[in-house]
């Protein structure tokens, strides 16, 4: 998987637990919680939905990793790669 | 000590055959019921009746994802009473405006799902939704409306099975005489549809309805009838001090003059007529009204073999001698609403004080000799010489009954 394979996958999450949310120009670099409405609850949602759908566990020491679209792949890049 | 009057300026409902009074009311009037089969995990095909307001006129996406349908219910029933009431709500103190809901039970269906949803993944309880506390606390429905329109008062919940509906109205009209709060919205949802477990209850108790026609389904007082039809709904009103509502020009649907609330303490599921008798009783003296004052008594028959039976002999021994006087239901158009039954069926009737029509219970094919009750409204409405005043009946498990006394408002 490359990184804008891991973004797709995250943006696809995110879609599913914000669907208010206009996704088409979510900067990579900018934290998510600064362009889109999210909270804590919602950041729950992108760790349980990788662990039901794709088996990646995200431990809490590690949730600053899912800060911006950017640090999510470069993070979750090397997990899925690591399931096959 | 002199109490504020309390009277109604607003109502918000969903119902399976409306999503507003105007559209309720009307059916009610022209016999039609609305109640369907829905499949139900486990169960497969059951009756239910199903409301189809919009959601999302209230709500985001997200906050539908997050949130539960009693909380939904709830937002679309306040929002919709506080519209109708004309109070200018973004002006009011919101940490005077208190929410009250009555609900028959919540959390259940949440925690089914989370069962179901953790049983594709062998249990393991990881896979458990951080959603699901703040979807089953009791207060839930309550809370959900208090974040939806903002306000900071008193928001929480009152859990009396299927007289809830009353009891919000009840308890928020206390809280509104102690001063606590200034503005009230209060009545009752339920989300029981979406649980197996009340359907599966009622059947292995003998008290789910079936019938080849859904709209057939939940017939009253009728010698065929074999059970509940269990539904989803709400009905919320704002109440207000009669001053408040006066100095504001609101309009007044009606005044709360008596309510009285008492337990059987004599079964978990079978009622007490006895009991019942004594809390209409009761709450026609805490209104100072002799029974031949009410007009339409809405009976809280679930179509249940004995219930109906047993409520009949309550309202009969109350309203023996009451020539003008009518007995009406509704839960033969929208099955039971279970914590939105009580406040879903005063508002089926508050138009009644306009119109002084009285919408009938329908699918009576054959009156069973044992709820013959004088003045029964039967399949067809009939126009009373005057309505003014209402006394609406509802029960629940454990026995609690509770009874609410609505009159047309005069000043």
């Amino acid at each position: 998987m490359t990184t804008d394979e891991c973004k797709k996958v995250v943006l696809e999450i995110i879609a599913e637990i914000a669907p208010d949310e206009d996704l088409s120009d979510v900067k990579p670099d900018v934290a998510l919680r600064e362009q889109l409405d999210l909270d804590s609850m919602d950041f729950l949602d992108i760790v349980m939905e990788l662990r039901k759908k794709h088996g990646i566990e995200v431990p809490e020491s590690d949730y600053g990793e899912l800060a911006s679209l950017g640090s999510c792949a470069a993070y979750l890049t090397p997990k899925f790669n690591a399931l096959v | 000590m002199q109490l504020s009057r309390i009277v109604i300026t607003g109502v918000g409902l969903t119902a399976p055959n409306g999503n507003c009074l105007s559209d309720y009311r009307k059916n009610l009037l022209d016999g039609k019921a609305k109640l369907g089969r829905i499949e139900i995990r486990y169960m497969g095909e059951v009756l239910a009746g199903v409301c189809d307001f919009d959601p999302l006129k209230y709500q985001k996406r997200k906050e539908l994802r997050v949130g539960t349908r009693a909380g939904s219910i709830s937002i679309y029933c306040a929002r919709e009473a506080v519209d109708d009431s004309g109070i200018g709500f973004d002006e009011l103190d919101k940490n005077r405006v208190g929410i009250y809901v009555g609900i028959t039970e919540h959390g259940n269906v949440e925690t089914e799902n989370e069962i179901y949803n953790i049983s594709q993944f062998d249990y393991d309880t990881k896979f458990w939704t951080h959603h699901h506390n703040p979807r089953t606390v009791a207060n839930n429905p309550a809370g959900e409306a208090s974040l939806n329109l903002k306000s900071t008062g008193p928001a929480y919940t009152i859990g009396a099975a299927c007289a809830a509906g009353n009891l919000g109205l009840v308890h928020a009209m206390q809280m509104l005489q102690l001063g606590e709060v200034d503005f009230a919205i209060a009545g009752g949802v339920s989300e029981s549809i979406h649980t197996f477990g009340i359907f599966a209850g009622f059947k292995s108790q003998g008290a789910l309805a079936e019938h080849e026609d859904p709209n057939k389904a939940s017939r009253p007082f009728d010698a065929a009838r074999n059970g509940i039809v269990v539904s989803e709904g709400g009905c919320l009103y704002t109440l207000e001090r009669l001053e408040d509502a006066q100095v504001r020009g609101a309009k007044i649907y009606g005044e709360i003059v008596g309510y009285h609330v008492n337990s059987d303490a004599t079964d978990y599921v079978l009622p007490n007529p006895e009991r019942q008798a004594q809390c209409m009783k009761a709450a026609l003296k805490k209104a100072d009204m002799l029974p031949q004052e009410i007009h339409i008594v809405n009976a809280h028959a679930t179509a249940t073999p004995m219930g109906d039976i047993q409520e009949c002999e309550a309202i009969k021994e109350v309203f023996a001698d009451c020539p003008d006087t009518y007995v009406n239901n509704t839960k033969s158009f929208i099955g039971h609403a279970m914590g939105a039954a009580g406040a879903l069926e005063l508002a089926g009737n508050l138009p009644s004080f306009e119109d002084k029509v009285v919408h009938p219970t329908i699918n009576v094919d054959e009156l069973d000799p044992k709820c013959q009750t004088p003045n029964l409204v039967v399949n067809k409405p009939i126009t009373a010489k005057r309505v003014d005043a209402i006394l609406n009946n509802s029960f629940g498990m454990l026995g609690i009954n509770s009874a609410l006394i609505v009159k047309r408002f005069s000043d």
